[in-house]
């Protein structure tokens, strides 16, 4: 189980100051104090979230749309129910129900978002870069749940919210990053996120599915798993994004569980105390074996989940700071 | 009626620098080049430059008044039309799609609807005014096809303007790849697709024997391969556009979709090969690849957003940035831009020569304006060089010995 992180208190400055961003569309856009506000911000809403009677409204009165223009269940009800236990009013936009299937353009769909007067907007799209487009047109907060293979920034931020309760901080640690690279932007969103808080990432996964100029992202590349995972603090393992290949990128489920699957024999023969994580959906057998991912003690894959709600009713609560008038943001 | 310029400043074919002196025509023709005494009803061209008209090869739309404004005389249609230019009739209509103030010069497409397994009626379409064969945007994948293509071009003497990138390798990819394409989490492919492309092609001209015209070569690696091409005498040109000479990837940062062209934009070590293969003579030609594209095909996510800048207006101002910044000569852009493309096009143009035909542009090569998105003549405002300053403008433009376009 996770605990709060215990090291020195830090200090922010006062008021809008601490996170002086109006959406977060992109982890590569903070500051390493930034992305330490959020975490520390969370906290509270990891405490509240045990209790029985998780209810805080602060966001009451508030419109909150999920706009998810590709499929998701775990993130949409993420998002959900933080902003139901914040107070506000969410509503789910899923795509299969939207004009979106009649020809309506993007920009005409942010452009009605906004003119419903929604108080932030979260939106997952399959295409790099469209959040970013749709938070353009819009007057709100826009947080990105997932852009293409571009960013998904509260990913990124509630596993490093795991890592610190788990190993006490983040700076120092060695995080293995293992699976298709290329199409993940969990992958992106993390290698950037903890390069900036002073993890060292390695990344290892079959060649065709790691980006041409992955090194250019600062971090060790491998192809070989073992080696990859000798002397790691965290395996971070990601699924197969089957749905984003165009074209072949590797043999067969099997043969990549031969290579890359991440097993007791494979955990033992790297040794220490490897902490392993994966952001969902799982692919048991190919990437991960049951009895690896259903061990509390070394996987944190429920606790990920549970971070993700907190993590999120941080952020739906800092974005939201200014048009609820709270002192000292502006 | 008879055309005189006088006062002007003259680029003059096989001199770096312009010459003080005047121009002539007699009918749609130039009769007389150099100092023009004794003449009435003078034009004078109060010391502007007087040049021969561009010849953009490749432009994707017919978009007059951005290529008056541009200096652009004559363009080579692409054969990406809808339909596209794959029927002699077809052909035929575009060649007279210009008249009266434009040149139109049809490529016709090398393939039925550019499907790249059927051949066209190549012979039939030069007949009805088919300048050049084209491969449209796409690579033709199948190497028999293009040999044959090639054998059959040669024979009818006319050149093949292909598209060079291996599209085994590109699949879906907007992008190349590099540090810019894994930040933005964009579909990648290796410049090396280029090469591998362009490789091929040369081979299958040494072959057939056929002109090739890559039309827009834009790596270290292809770049390398025309040069050798160039020096065992093989009848290769190519070309570029300003894109490519004036950015690299880095402007695609933020997802901005006027800068999605097709090729992608390059690294810096890649667009500085490109500026060394201008100035070394391996680059021939330099086009705008016009492409004018409206919100509708841009303000899109960028993978979803159409390729291509609309590049007519801004072609001359940018080209003389490279005289500007001693790349070539006054002279040697000329070549580039006009006299160049007359020759892949058979056209008689594109020079300040006795017979050639007078399609003659004035433009003042120091004159500031700024390039703006929202205030371009062209279909579309789609340009990565939005808000530029640049210098040169275009102030009169004649075809035929008749003026066409006047800057007010």
């Amino acid at each position: 189980m996770t605990s709060p992180n215990d090291s020195s208190p830090r200090t922010y400055p006062d008021g809008s100051d601490a996170f002086p961003h109006h959406n977060l569309l992109d982890i590569a856009g903070l500051q390493p104090w930034e992305i330490e506000y959020l975490l520390d911000e969370a906290e509270q809403w990891v405490d509240l979230n045990r209790q029985s009677s998780k209810h805080d409204d602060r966001l009451a009165g508030l419109t909150v749309i999920n706009a998810f223009f590709e499929n998701s269940t775990r993130t949409l009800l993420s998002f959900e129910i933080a902003g139901k236990r914040l107070g506000a009013d969410v509503v789910n936009m899923h795509a299969a129900q939207s004009s979106i299937k009649k020809g309506e353009t993007l920009i005409d769909t942010a452009v009605t978002l906004n003119a419903m007067r929604a108080d932030a907007i979260v939106i997952r799209h399959g295409s790099s870069g469209a959040v970013q487009l749709i938070a353009d047109k819009v007057d709100c907060p826009v947080l990105n749940a997932g852009d293409g293979s571009h960013e998904h920034p509260t990913q990124a931020l509630l596993d490093g919210l795991t890592i610190r309760r788990r190993k006490g901080n983040i700076s120092g640690q060695t995080v293995t990053i293992c699976g298709d690279i290329l199409h993940s932007r969990v992958a992106r969103s993390n290698i950037i996120c903890l390069r900036t808080l002073g993890a060292i990432v390695r990344v290892v996964g079959p060649p065709s599915l790691l980006p041409a100029a992955i090194k250019e992202l600062d971090v060790e590349v491998y192809t070989d798993f073992d080696a990859a995972l000798k002397g790691c603090d965290v395996a971070m393992m990601l699924r197969l994004q089957n749905e984003r290949m165009q074209g072949q990128f590797i043999p067969s489920p099997t043969e990549y569980h031969h290579l890359y699957g991440l097993t007791e024999e494979r955990l033992e023969k790297a040794g220490g105390d490897i902490l392993v994580m994966h952001p969902g959906p799982m692919n048991r057998g190919v990437e991960i074996v049951s009895s690896i991912a259903d061990d509390p003690e070394r996987s944190t894959i429920t606790e990920q989940v549970e971070m993700g709600v907190a993590m999120r009713m941080a952020c739906l609560d800092i974005l939201t700071r200014r048009s609820r008038n709270v002192e000292g943001w502006t | 009626m008879n055309l005189t310029i006088t006062n002007g400043q003259l680029i003059l074919p096989g001199q770096d620098a312009p010459v003080s002196g005047g121009i002539q025509a007699d009918g749609d023709t130039i009769s007389a080049v150099g100092d023009i005494t004794d003449i009435k009803d003078t034009v004078d061209a109060k010391g502007a430059i007087i040049a021969p008209g561009i010849i953009d090869l490749g432009v994707f739309a017919i978009d007059k008044p951005a290529f008056h404004f541009g200096g652009i005389t004559r363009a080579a249609l692409m054969p990406d039309q809808s339909p596209p230019l794959d029927y002699p009739a077809r052909v035929r209509f575009a060649a007279y799609s210009g008249k009266p103030d434009l040149w139109v010069h049809p490529l016709g497409a090398a393939t039925i609807g550019l499907n790249g397994s059927e051949m066209a009626e190549i012979a039939l379409m030069q007949d009805a005014g088919a300048k050049a064969i084209g491969t449209g945007r796409t690579w033709i994948t199948d190497s028999g096809m293009m040999r044959r293509l090639m054998q059959y071009c040669a024979a009818l003497n006319l050149a093949l303007v292909v598209h060079s990138e291996d599209s085994g390798l590109t699949g879906n990819a907007v992008a190349t790849d590099g540090e810019m394409a894994t930040r933005l989490g964009l579909a990648s492919a290796p410049a090396e697709a280029e090469a591998i492309a362009v490789a091929r092609d040369i081979e299958l001209a040494r072959m057939t024997g056929a002109k090739v015209h890559f039309r827009q070569v834009t790596t270290k690696a292809a770049l390398e391969h025309v040069r050798r091409a160039k020096s065992d005498g093989l009848a290769i040109t190519c070309g570029v556009t300003p894109a490519h000479l004036f950015l690299s990837d880095i402007a695609i940062g933020n997802f901005r979709t006027f800068a999605r062209l097709s090729p992608p934009l390059r690294s810096e070590t890649d667009r500085q090969a490109c500026l060394a293969a201008v100035a070394d003579g391996t680059i021939d030609v330099i086009s705008s690849g016009h492409d004018p594209r409206g919100a509708e095909d841009k303000r899109l996510p960028f993978a979803d957003a159409a390729p291509g800048m609309a590049g007519a207006e801004s072609l001359l101002a940018l080209s003389l940035g490279l005289v500007r910044d001693g790349c070539v000569s006054m002279g040697r852009l000329f070549d580039l831009l006009s006299a160049n493309p007359a020759k892949i096009l058979g056209v008689s143009a594109g020079s300040l020569a006795k017979d050639i035909a007078a399609d003659i542009i004035l433009f003042n090569a120091d004159d500031p304006w700024q390039i703006h998105s929202d205030k371009m003549l062209a279909h579309g405002g789609n340009t990565p060089f939005d808000g530029m300053p640049v210098q040169g403008k275009v102030t009169t433009v004649y075809k035929g010995g008749q003026q066409v376009y006047q800057d007010n």
